[in-house]
């Protein structure tokens, strides 16, 4: 009759274990959409040439994700499953639209340089495949916590990717200059190849990270 | 005991005795002459640009092998002929930081992603040339004047450029005979092309040298044969087609052959042992690919020189050739 030995729970762990974090940060980290799904590579590849138009693309993906996923969770019961995805897309479009005006009022450069990729978060599988697979089997409260999650995710990877390739492509963070003037830039980084070479740089690092961790775990379950 | 009586293999069992690190090796020694000469027609900077090429893909290489818990695969020599392919292709006086990234990336991008030695779909040299080309293409087509008189006491200004840094401008540059037929429409003279009294990328000014580091590997059973002389005969023919078509508009055949990257490309490049088809016969469709977007991009391209692009394009669509001209497998099938 031996007392199970305490383990000690470090700060993060002890968050995991709360389901609402829990939910929260799945969508930030373990479930990446990004780096670990790799669903909704469109926008991911096309807008993250410089960290402003990647944050403000993540911000209006997480502002319309946050919507539909609320939406259609509060839908759920009335929604009929045969012409579910219709009303899905329906919802999302009608946020999209709203993000895209939105957008358009606050800066006009930066609805220029988004171009069509903010209509076409319509079509976004990230957010169509949260609404099907999330929010319409969960209550709202949890439907929010993943959304939030998700597009906090979504906008990280984003943000990730377009301050790589600004500050390679054109020496700068948010169009400050970071190097001096003398500053070779990388012109192939802008070019949509760079999207490639960042996007695979950084799933190679998180790959490396989460291989790291199992390998931890893995040598603290062996004796 | 039994282990050494019964030797337990898959085919091939006959064996020719020679390694992959002899035909490596040997692959080096003729490419030096060309590289020597580089050095001889351009002075320091092409010396120090070959040397940090070959370093940096040799230590790449080290450093992958080590990262991935791979035994070292540095003493096949295949790095070094990445290496010193890639400062070839390369201007003499770019910047020694630039060559050294792209020696990183021909190592990774162009081979350790796909699994290393005899995995490569494309030919890693030229993977590394292509980003290079892409990310750097200001500094990637300033050309330097071969046999200045000062070139073995002092160096290109660009040479030693701080690492992100911007090179620095020479106060002359000389342009290649392809740049200069492009653009202003002089034609260079056949011998001077040939025995490389020109301005170029590092390795790929004497023709002469290069077909002769060619014919030591052929004469070696070391290389295939069949893929330069595709190449260069169909080059020869369609441009001859052109330039029997309008002698104005464009060059002449010769011109076309011994001008730019083409010999190094047909003889060392598109020649690679992993990336080209295995047939005879889909080694002649492979060159006669290669040979025609050579031509295509020449002479209808935004760019002068088109042989990077055509190889890896060939190296490209290789599989696909293999996958198409497959020998008949004996007793199967109709005659």
């Amino acid at each position: 009759m031996s007392v199970p030995a305490k383990t000690k729970t470090g700060f993060l762990d002890s968050l995991e274990k709360s389901p609402a974090t829990d939910i929260f940060l799945k969508g930030l980290w373990r479930k990446n959409p990004t780096f670990v799904q790799v669903i909704g590579m469109c926008p991911v590849l096309a807008v993250s040439n410089t960290a402003e138009n990647a944050l403000a693309m993540g911000l209006a993906t997480a502002f319309v994700l946050l919507m539909s996923n609320t939406l259609v969770s509060i839908l759920r019961f009335v929604i009929p499953k045969q012409v579910r995805i219709s009303c899905y897309i329906l919802i999302i479009a009608t946020f999209v639209t709203m993000a895209d005006y939105a957008i358009q009022a606050m800066s006009v450069e930066l609805h220029k340089a988004l171009g069509a990729f903010i209509s076409l978060i319509v079509v976004n599988c990230l957010i169509l495949g949260r609404a099907e697979a999330f929010a319409s089997k969960n209550t709202v409260e949890t439907s929010v916590l993943d959304a939030l999650g998700m597009g906090a995710g979504f906008t990280f990877a984003l943000f990730c990717l377009g301050a790589v390739r600004e500050l390679l492509g054109n020496g700068s963070l948010f169009g400050i200059a970071v190097f001096p003037a003398s500053f070779q830039e990388w012109v192939v980084m802008m070019l949509p190849a760079g999207g490639f070479f960042t996007l695979a740089l950084w799933l190679f690092i998180f790959n490396a990270v989460k291989r790291a961790k199992q390998n931890k775990e893995r040598g603290k379950a062996l004796p | 005991m039994l282990n050494k009586t019964l030797n337990i293999s898959t085919s091939p069992h006959a064996v020719q005795g020679v390694s992959t690190a002899d035909i490596m090796r040997n692959v080096v020694w003729a490419l030096l002459p060309a590289a020597f000469f580089g050095v001889y027609a351009f002075g320091l900077s092409a010396l120090f640009l070959l040397i940090t090429t070959t370093v940096s893909a040799v230590l790449t290489e080290h450093f992958l092998c080590r990262f991935s818990n791979k035994e070292s695969t540095v003493s096949d020599w295949s790095a070094v002929i990445t290496g010193l392919l890639l400062g070839m292709t390369l201007p003499p006086n770019f910047p020694l930081w630039m060559a050294f990234l792209g020696g990183v990336i021909s190592i990774t991008l162009g081979k350790f992603i796909f699994g290393g030695l005899g995995c490569n779909v494309f030919n890693p040299a030229l993977v590394g040339r292509a980003f290079l080309q892409a990310a750097f293409p200001v500094a990637i087509t300033t050309w330097y004047p071969a046999f200045l008189p000062d070139r073995f006491s002092t160096y290109s200004v660009a040479t030693f450029t701080l690492p992100f840094m911007e090179p620095a401008l020479d106060g002359f540059t000389g342009a290649t005979p392809l740049a200069a037929f492009k653009f202003s429409h002089q034609a260079t003279a056949i011998p001077e092309l040939a025995l490389g009294l020109i301005s170029g990328s590092t390795g790929e000014t004497c023709a002469v040298l290069i077909i002769l580091g060619g014919l030591y590997l052929i004469a070696r059973n070391m290389m295939n044969w069949r893929i330069p002389a595709s190449i260069l005969l169909t080059v020869f023919a369609f441009c001859g087609l052109l330039n029997l078509i309008n002698s104005e508009l464009y060059p002449t055949p010769l011109f076309m052959l011994f001008s730019g990257g083409l010999m190094l490309g047909a003889v060392f490049m598109a020649t690679d042992l992993v990336a080209s088809p295995v047939t005879p016969l889909g080694n002649w469709v492979y060159g006669a690919i290669i040979g025609l977007l050579v031509v295509v991009i020449r002479i209808w391209g935004g760019l002068p020189e088109g042989v990077m692009y055509a190889v890896l394009l060939g190296n490209a669509i290789s599989p696909h050739i293999d996958n198409l001209i497959k020998p008949r497998v004996y007793g199967t099938g109709k005659r």
